[in-house]
């Protein structure tokens, strides 16, 4: 094995911050799910988790993509809280085998149907693409708000998020 | 849930994620393609393999903690559903409709069929 890999996702410093926000994000999750309180069919819990999830990848991103370049905190923010924190925050494996449990799939006997689980599924990747897009619309007004208050740099950028 | 049981799960979530990223990256190293392959093949995986493991802790050929450490925390952390919708979203923003929309809802019908499958497979095992 070679320390210095020419394959960044095999960078342990990169590893260890994406374990580490995905670590955390995963409590999180646990977190909500032990403490939402079951409310109907639904597991309300991983649908929060999932949508509010989606909608801080976006913000993130968007604020990070527009970001000065210079900055180096940038990637590593990104493997933390992106790939990491929201990524084991966020779950698709959860959501599918819900909705199976949902449409009775699982073999439950009160599962509530078929429509109950298409309902669940395609309502929680439709709500996350509008959180997503949510998201990012968010990213990018906070930082061009701040572009807006030095009329005229906009080809520059430079130091776009300086000026408060 | 125990204590230990929580935090074993918190880790076990940080050790999917980097499990994710591997996979991710190993994806899209050989694959440079415009669909997101690589997220796919990541929640399909993790769907059918959570599917089969919540039929063998239900049937108790497991016993309950591994559906909380192995499956809300590795199969949680390494699928995800944020990167999914960020890149469905992308995908709508660059014109790309189709693939758009085969990442939004072709990634969700097949991974709640492999969903489906690894259950059923998981309850035949069961007995």
């Amino acid at each position: 094995m070679t320390a210095s890999s020419p394959r960044p996702f095999l960078r342990p410093q990169s590893l260890a911050l994406v374990a580490l926000g995905g670590t955390f994000g995963a409590a999180a999750r646990e977190g909500l799910v032990l403490s939402v309180p079951d409310a109907g069919h639904l597991p309300w819990a991983i649908v929060i988790a999932n949508l509010a999830g989606a909608f801080l990848l976006g913000l993130l991103y968007e604020a990070l993509n527009r970001s000065i370049p210079g900055r180096a905190r940038g990637p590593r923010l990104r493997l933390l809280l992106g790939t990491g924190f929201c990524g084991g925050f966020t779950t698709y494996s959860t959501l599918a085998v819900g909705a199976v449990a949902l449409a009775g799939w699982g073999g439950g006997p009160a599962a509530p149907g078929l429509g109950w689980a298409a309902g669940y599924a395609f309502g929680t990747v439709l709500a996350g693409a509008l959180a997503t897009w949510c998201g990012i619309l968010a990213g990018s007004r906070r930082t061009d708000t701040s572009a807006a208050a030095s009329p005229g740099s906009n080809s520059t950028g430079a130091n776009a998020g300086d000026v408060r | 849930m125990s204590p230990l049981v929580f935090v074993a799960l918190a880790l076990a979530g940080g050790v999917g994620a980097a499990a994710r990223f591997v996979v991710d990256g190993l994806i899209r190293t050989r694959f440079k393609t415009v669909f997101p392959w690589a997220t796919f093949a990541i929640n399909v995986s993790g769907s059918l393999a959570l599917g089969a493991l919540t039929a063998l802790t239900a049937g108790s050929v497991l016993p309950v903690e591994w559906s909380f450490i192995a499956g809300a925390g590795f199969l949680g952390g390494y699928t995800t559903f944020s990167t999914a919708s960020y890149e469905t979203v992308r995908l709508l923003a660059e014109r790309r409709y189709a693939a758009s929309l085969g990442s939004a809802f072709g990634t969700l019908l097949v991974c709640v069929a492999a969903a489906a499958l690894g259950y059923w497979a998981g309850s035949a095992w069961t007995g």
